[in-house]
């Protein structure tokens, strides 16, 4: 889907299809700011999650980008920030 | 803890899923009464495979009873030795989270891992491209998965590992336990449990060629019946809580099923050499392990592989050490079908059950050929005092493992 904006319920969605979720955790509480591990995600559900979004999204991430976005907006960025000078296909 | 070798290392607490019984209460009540779990394979469609007959578990929901991020990562089998695991440590009264992390290990056999997990990976690498495959295939399938998840899950991170010795695993992997607990470690999880009735995992068990293709349920897994032809695979196995006696005392467990007295492991000469196979002398090092001789065994949980030429080693060995018809003898696994690495844990565990309430469980559907000369438990449970019980299991390639339990006294 290149061309369109990757939004937080895109990501909610992928992580639960790739990884899903914690009890202890609502994700569809004020995540935007939270850790990624504080959301119970490790850095290989971080790999599934990136892996989910680049064939989804028809981009490629950085392989540092998964380590340095630490959060669902840094995340988010950060796809943005590619589909944004991906040309559509 | 200091090393103690002759640390008495007993079982606490059972966790059974078996495709007669999920639970450990469920499985002694169908098995002391004969009832069996094969039939015809549900999972997938077994038409165009010569083998369709499988002992499968029913009912088993594990999203209800693990939590929501164990689920994308984990094959059936982990989940069920994740619960199973669970069960144990209830069954134990053993709270792990109060247990030191270092005090506690893991040790499980395997004989296939995830593969069902495997396969679909594969499948999605083969059709979809490696993008596809998830992250989780890096571990999901491996043989060390059980043990691995099992650890993280509780907080255990003491001496810990996998063994892959096919069915004799299920006695092998307890043995580590058992030298693990001699070395210090207060508390290991320990047995087996496999399941990879799936197309990939099907054609994997027909290549042994010891698959039988009988199309009956009563009439398809046959061990020691002159009508023998091969086994019925199943899936599940159990998991145990071995503790040393004196910590599990200290603790107040509230119950010691037993003591792994003894355990004793061979591998068979090279086919052709003409030597004798290698299970009698495992018999005979598990006895001299525990001290113990023939005449104080009130049971033998049989390998029973239903191999006309195997179950003719196997009567053989127990003839040699026990005498014609010296030693009742019985295979429930006639009821669940051969678990790989699950069975002789499943065993173990059962014969814990039958030690507890002194019933020796059925060989359902089979009438031994007068050949064997076995005191073979038949179609209906046998009420007998059980104090000492040996467990035997083979594995495909010449593995011999055997185990002693016996009855402690508190």
């Amino acid at each position: 889907m290149p061309g369109t904006a990757f939004t937080l319920e895109a990501l909610k969605r992928i992580l639960l299809e790739g990884a899903g979720a914690s009890e202890d955790v609502d994700l569809d509480g004020d995540i935007l700011d939270t850790d990624f591990e504080a959301l119970g995600y490790e850095s290989l559900a971080l790999l599934e999650t990136g892996g989910r979004i680049e064939r989804e999204f028809g981009i490629a991430l950085d392989d540092s980008a998964l380590t340095v976005a630490r959060t669902p907006r840094a995340l988010i960025e950060v796809v943005n920030a590619h589909l944004s000078t991906t040309p559509a296909a | 803890m200091a090393v103690r070798s002759d640390a008495r290392v007993v079982v606490t607490g059972l966790g059974i899923a078996a495709p007669n019984g999920l639970g450990s209460a469920g499985y002694w009540d169908a098995t002391r009464r004969g009832v069996h779990g094969i039939g015809r394979i549900a999972r997938f469609d077994p038409a165009s495979y010569p083998a369709t007959l499988a002992g499968e578990i029913d009912g088993f929901a594990a999203e209800e009873l693990l939590p929501g991020r164990l689920i994308p990562q984990t094959d059936r089998v982990t989940r069920l030795a994740l619960v199973s695991t669970d069960w144990a440590f209830e069954d134990a009264g053993v709270r792990p989270e109060e247990f030191p992390e270092f005090d506690m290990g893991v040790v499980t056999a395997s004989s296939s891992g995830g593969f069902e997990f495997g396969q679909g990976e594969l499948q999605n690498l083969w059709s979809r491209g490696g993008a596809y495959v998830s992250a989780y295939q890096s571990f999901a399938w491996f043989y060390a998965v059980n043990s691995g998840q099992i650890s993280i899950r509780n907080g255990m991170r003491g001496p810990s590992g996998v063994v892959v010795s096919d069915q004799a695993g299920g006695l092998d992997a307890v043995a580590q336990a058992r030298r693990q607990i001699r070395k210090g470690t207060r508390l290991v999880v320990s047995g087996g449990m496999d399941a990879s009735i799936c197309p990939w995992g099907w054609v994997g068990l027909l290549a042994s060629r010891r698959l039988s293709t009988s199309t009956d349920p009563a009439r398809a897994y046959l061990p020691f019946d002159g009508a023998a032809h091969g086994h019925v695979p199943g899936e599940g196995g159990a998991l145990l809580v071995l503790e040393d006696l004196d910590s599990a005392r200290e603790r107040g467990a509230p119950q010691v099923y037993g003591e792994i007295a003894g355990y004793g492991a061979t591998f068979d000469p090279a086919p052709g050499t003409g030597r004798e196979p290698g299970l009698r002398k495992a018999i005979e090092v598990a006895l001299d392990d525990a001290g113990l001789a023939p005449g104080d065994i009130d049971v033998v949980f049989a390998d029973g592989a239903a191999v006309p030429e195997l179950d003719r080693v196997e009567a053989e060995a127990i003839g040699k050490v026990f005498g014609p018809r010296g030693v009742p003898v019985t295979v429930p696994k006639a009821m669940t079908g051969r678990l790989c690495s699950g069975a002789a844990a499943l065993d173990l565990a059962t014969a814990c059950l039958a030690m507890r309430d002194g019933v020796i469980p059925p060989t359902p559907h089979v009438t031994p050929a007068d050949t064997y000369d076995l005191d073979l438990v038949g179609a209906r449970p046998r009420t007998a005092q059980v104090r000492a019980a040996l467990v035997l299991a083979r594995g495909y390639g010449g593995f011999n493992s055997a185990v002693v339990v016996r009855a402690c006294d508190r």
